[in-house]
């Protein structure tokens, strides 16, 4: 496939021009637009580049890296992996229980630790939860983008359920630290699967409450349906995962295709976007991929309530950690699409090298190709389509 | 509003009583900027949505830097976001008031040892009023700094000149 | 496909330009000549028995032997094959050749590469800092790198 040119960091504008009905001609001029690094809906430290024919994008280029924590300096060196983990965390820090688990599944992989299933069913049921939480921040927040504010309250509302069962197992409220490499920090408390079959009923109407007053609603599918399309190919070749990928009718998601842990054991189904209100892979599309996310979501987290086994969390844990040399690149499914952790280990109890693939900075990478030939106002709804998180963009 | 232009040397009655009224209309609407740059900016959002509600203190947040009192800087600071950090505070108009939260912002936080593009605390470019620690902190830690930025506001007077 | 056709296939094409292998790790790699990775990579995503169309990562590594290293992860969502190539240069005069002709994803995450390590990648289109400022010294996750004291008057370590 052609590599689309990239413009030289020395743009020049070009003058050109254009003629009337009246016969005379006028002078137009591309413009340099600047969208942040401090903008109300760039959802982050992102700043856009824009260069603008009157309202008509021709070329948008993100700049990145005003959150640049050096995540991968810090990894190298830490005197023991497990002190990795609350860096991962605050990588893509909406979805932090995803990191964890990818980062201990890319040491555990690599150690031959095997977990005690009932730790495999409490990390599925935290990372399906999690995933809610996360795509109730993206939904809601895109629903301000479009200038709706009432689904911000409700998404938050619910959400404030979930940060309650986490803050009743490990303590924390965003940032948790609490699957480790080998298991879990901490068991689940008494009353913790009660309170989660209770949240499961209390949510499936919700989000038919959140579809009723956002999905369907004639003013957002106008902004959304048609915008931003992301074709088949171009998403594979860039790369793109998660509800990115699904929303241009691409069935793939490695909690199915690449499988870990004890997802095959529940029936769910992969959600693609099918172009029912526009076009397949535009800004709708992957919106009601995330929508139907979470109810697929829901249904895992019953199911593994249901039959979650009995065990002792605690006893895979390695007292030390200490790799053969060599190394490994693991990839999981987080709500925001393939997170890979390549490590690699010479031997001693810390890193060498550990290397984060973050979706979202994969993902970002296609905004060029997608926001070719949109207005400005749609800009504001395709970055929000994209779902980025700047700490995993630049880690 | 000739009154306020004079620059009394002592305080008197009525001076106390417009300090009291000012101070008390500032402290209530106090607007700020939506500035969250990393993870403290996820518990902002969350103290602005109805479970902690941060608009029952009076604070709104605007997007532009210069209609607003407080910049809350929730996040991280990197170097190559300490520049764009100053230019927004100088866009401030006084009075102007900054709350640094989480401890990213307080001191550089978990990146202070070898992160190399961490600014080490947001005070190093600009002056900042009060302190919230945590990372990071709740959304009622983040409401008991706006109280004590507004007692800050109260021991204000027209008749000193602030910092 | 396993990894062994995989070498063979590429062996019986490339020749000289696949230089080591091991495939009996969990995740076998396979060593290739910088210089040559577009073509090899271009032969691997068209060509329809292999169809490694999903570039999974691109990492730099430093060896810390004076070399520097970049790593390819690649899948194939035809097959669900995976295979890992490495290609090795210089610290002095750390040159590959560029993929993302091949794979677009690969344009950012060379840029990232050479951010961080300095590797200069022949035929990208936009090779330029991508997370670091623009007039940042040094290359950041390279072992032997010290931190600059002062950035534009803002004092960098603690």
């Amino acid at each position: 496939m052609d590599q689309p040119k990239a413009l030289p960091t020395n743009y020049v504008t070009q003058p050109d021009k254009i003629a009337t009905s009246k016969g005379k001609t006028v002078r137009t001029e591309e413009m340099i637009i600047n969208m942040g690094p401090q903008h109300p809906s760039t959802h982050g430290v992102l700043r856009l580049e824009i260069i603008v024919d009157g309202e008509i994008i021709v070329d948008a280029i993100p700049h990145i890296g005003y959150l640049h924590r050096c995540f991968e300096k810090h990894a190298e060196h830490m005197t023991n992996y497990q002190q990795v983990i609350p860096y991962a965390d605050r990588m893509d820090y909406v979805a932090s229980m995803n990191n964890d688990w990818a980062f201990a599944l890319a040491i555990e992989r690599m150690m031959k630790i095997e977990v005690p299933e009932r730790v495999e069913y409490i990390r599925v049921i935290m990372a399906e939860l999690q995933r809610i939480a996360s795509h109730l921040v993206a939904l809601g927040t895109y629903g301000i983008d479009a200038g709706a504010f009432t689904p911000f309250l409700y998404c938050f509302r619910d959400r404030e359920e979930i940060l309650d069962l986490f803050e009743m197992t490990c303590g924390a409220r965003l940032l948790y630290n609490y699957i480790w490499v080998g298991g879990v920090s901490h068991d689940l408390p008494q009353g913790f699967i009660e309170q989660a079959k209770e949240f499961c009923t209390y949510f499936k109407p919700k989000i038919k409450e959140f579809n009723d007053l956002l999905t369907y609603n004639e003013i957002f599918i106008k902004r959304t349906a048609h915008v931003g399309v992301l074709p088949r190919d171009v998403a594979i070749n860039y790369a793109c995962s998660g509800p990115m990928l699904r929303g241009s009718g691409v069935h793939w998601d490695l909690r199915r295709d690449d499988p870990y842990s004890v997802y095959h054991k529940f029936e769910w189904e992969v959600q693609t976007g099918k172009g029912e209100v526009g076009t397949v892979g535009d800004c709708w599309d992957r919106h009601i991929v995330r929508v139907r996310e979470m109810e697929q979501s829901v249904k895992i987290i019953e199911q593994a309530l249901a039959s979650i086994p009995e065990g002792n969390v605690q006893s895979a844990i390695p007292k030390r950690i200490r790799p053969e040399p060599g190394d490994i690149y693991v990839r999981t499914e987080t709500p925001r699409g393939e997170l890979g952790f390549y490590v690699i280990s010479d031997g001693s109890g810390s890193p060498y090298r550990v290397k984060a693939r973050g979706p979202a900075f994969v993902n970002l990478s296609v905004l060029p190709e997608i926001s070719r030939g949109a207005m400005i106002a749609d800009l504001t709804l395709i970055v929000g389509s994209v779902d980025i998180v700047l700490g995993e963009v630049d880690r | 509003m000739g009154i306020l232009d004079l620059r009394l040397e002592k305080s008197n009655v009525v001076v106390t009583s417009l300090d009291n009224l000012l101070n008390w209309a500032r402290l209530s609407s106090l607007w700020q900027m939506q500035f969250g740059l990393a993870c403290c900016a996820i518990e902002m959002m969350a103290a602005s949505a109805s479970n902690f509600d941060i608009m029952r203190f009076g604070v709104i947040p605007r997007a532009t830097p210069r209609q607003t009192d407080v910049m809350i800087v929730a996040g991280t600071v990197t170097i190559k976001m300490a520049s764009r950090i100053k230019r927004l505070y100088d866009q401030m108009a006084e009075p102007r008031y900054v709350l640094s939260m989480g401890s990213c912002s307080n001191c550089g936080g978990p990146y202070w040892e070898h992160g190399y593009h961490v600014l080490k605390g947001v005070d190093r470019v600009i002056p900042v009023d009060v302190y919230i620690p945590g990372c990071p902190p709740r959304p009622e830690a983040l409401l008991e700094g706006i109280m004590k930025l507004q007692e800050k506001v109260r021991q204000e007077s027209i008749a000193k000149k602030s910092a | 496909m396993t990894a062994q056709e995989l070498l063979d296939t590429l062996s019986s094409r490339f020749g000289s330009a696949i230089l080591e292998s091991k495939l009996d790790v969990n995740q076998p790699w396979i060593k290739i000549d910088g210089n040559r990775a577009r073509e090899i990579c271009l032969f691997l995503r068209n060509e329809p028995s292999t169809r490694f169309d999903y570039l999974m990562c691109l990492s730099g590594v430093d060896y810390n032997d004076g070399t520097l290293g970049v790593v390819y992860h690649c899948s194939s969502m035809e097959h669900k094959h995976k295979i890992v190539l490495k290609a090795i240069c210089s610290k002095d005069n750390p040159h590959c050749q560029s993929v993302s002709a091949v794979w677009g994803t690969a344009n950012w995450h060379e840029r990232e590469a050479f951010d961080m390590f300095g590797i200069i990648f022949d035929g990208h289109p936009d090779l330029r800092r991508i997370l670091l400022p623009d007039d940042w010294e040094g290359h950041p996750l390279r072992k032997d790198y010290k931190v600059q004291e002062f950035y534009r008057g803002i004092r960098v370590p603690y």
